[in-house]
């Protein structure tokens, strides 16, 4: 079996064998986007309104908040500092684990979403542009938040500070995939945005793992 | 050759004497002539003279980040000691323009646009900006080993950098009501002269100034990191009286 074969069953038995770290952001995603109604308006119009921007702060909250302990357990028992002096590159297994990763906890938000975008109100045509885009946007998201968790292993105060750092990288995936559903809702051309946020996972799919790597090895210190 | 923390000392020691007071001089000749005696706008009066301020802070705060995701690469790619030191000077002052420009822009927005704060391309952009500074002094602070420290702030700083173009680009995107850039670089600018040359002699005064804490910043980082080498000790303790 391959490295990366290999590194991707490993990291899929391990998050299958602790499912809290797997629901526990599903349940984030829900929660708070059930609040939005509670704390705004129930109001049909107002809904629609604020829905893809909702959808998407949410799915982004979720995501970063996923990945505090993404390294951390491996850093614990060491299996980190195996993986990075290990002879397979270290972007073999980082890239292994964030795929794992979003598999078990970006793709559950991407196939709930279309209830949640129901409750918000937005119109059933849309539904599948509110998946398309979390589908192109979240991967991006684990990828862009793994590279300040990479930065963070070592700090127990992870949190508010992977929060700092990884936010304002979020800012350009969040405008796009919230501005595709917005365009959808009114009617307009999609195909465009949902090109850009291909884009921008192609790029942060590309130079993300290498820079999650490097990252790991700077906080373990070589 | 600048690698080498004590010849960076020396070497910075014998420009600051006089890259202080021209930095000086220059910022205080651009802000008396801009603010004084430039000519007032037919359409903004007076108001547009915050110009003088808001123009060298954002440009300072932009190149100021750029300044970082260089020293970044190489401190990450080649491990280089000063790139390190550097990355720690950078930040701050950057930061500080980051703010200046936001509370400038927001000062001149109410009398021209009518309103302090609006979700425009460049404010936006100059906020996202001033969140990446406070990221890579966060990070660098929280870090207790400093050489650990510098490299993870810099290749925070690279991503950065690709981050900002990204979000130049997708804020433009959303938008924009911000007025078009009046200073090009190649071309005919439209700004009147009498307002031109003020404006750059006080956005090369205030470049100085940040060259000027640069470097200032890097002596005392540089003296703390090699606080237990000769050439610092010997720098810091004062011959007693008798001896030599």
């Amino acid at each position: 079996m391959s490295a990366f074969g290999a590194a991707l069953k490993r990291e899929l038995l391990v998050l299958w064998r602790s499912p809290a770290e797997m629901i526990n952001p599903l349940f984030f995603f829900v929660m708070v986007i059930s609040l939005f109604p509670l704390a705004i308006s129930p109001k049909p119009e107002v809904l629609a309104v604020i829905a893809p921007g909702v959808l998407w702060v949410a799915a982004l909250l979720a995501v970063m908040l996923s990945l505090d302990g993404l390294f951390r357990r491996d850093q614990e028992s060491g299996v980190l500092e195996l993986l990075l002096t290990a002879p397979v590159m270290a972007v073999v297994p980082v890239t292994a684990k964030l795929l794992a990763h979003w598999l078990l906890t970006g793709l559950p938000l991407v196939l709930v979403s279309p209830v949640l975008a129901h409750m918000l109100q937005l119109p059933n045509a849309v539904l599948g542009t509110v998946m398309l885009s979390l589908l192109l946007g979240t991967p991006a998201l684990t990828i862009i938040g793994a590279i300040g968790a990479a930065l963070t292993v070592g700090l127990n105060r992870g949190g508010i500070l992977l929060a700092v750092l990884v936010l304002p990288l979020y800012i350009p995936v969040l405008i796009f995939g919230a501005g595709v559903i917005r365009a959808a809702a009114e009617g307009g051309a999609v195909n465009g945005i949902l090109a850009i946020l291909g884009a921008l996972l192609a790029l942060t799919a590309s130079l993300g793992p290498l820079a999650v790597s490097a990252g790991l090895k700077i906080s373990s210190g070589n | 050759m600048l690698g080498s923390p004590r010849y960076f000392y020396t070497f910075s020691s014998s420009v600051l004497p006089w890259l202080t007071p021209i930095a000086l001089v220059t910022l205080l000749a651009g802000l008396v002539w801009g603010l004084g005696f430039a000519p007032s706008d037919y359409q903004q009066g007076n108001s547009y003279r915050i110009i003088f301020i808001h123009v060298p802070a954002s440009s300072g705060a932009l190149m100021g980040y750029m300044a970082l995701g260089v020293a970044g690469l190489v401190a990450v790619v080649w491990r280089m000691k000063m790139a390190e030191v550097m990355l720690k000077a950078i930040a701050p002052f950057g930061a500080a323009l980051a703010a200046i420009s936001l509370v400038t822009g927001a000062l001149w927005g109410k009398p021209t646009w009518g309103t302090y704060w609006q979700w425009d391309a460049r404010m936006t952009s100059m906020l996202i900006l001033l969140f990446m500074y406070v990221g890579v002094i966060a990070l660098q602070n929280v870090i207790r080993d400093p050489r650990q420290a510098a490299r993870a702030a810099g290749l925070l700083a690279m991503v950065g950098v690709i981050n900002v173009i990204i979000v130049k680009y997708s804020v433009e995107w959303v938008q924009t009501l911000h007025q078009g850039s009046t200073l090009k670089l190649f071309g005919e600018s439209t700004i009147n002269p009498a307002m031109k040359y003020p404006l750059l002699i006080s956005m090369l005064g205030l470049w100085l100034l940040y060259a000027v804490n640069v470097l200032m910043r890097a002596r005392t980082e540089v003296m703390w990191r090699e606080r237990r080498s000769k050439w610092v000790a010997k720098l810091v303790t004062r011959p007693e009286k008798g001896e030599q």
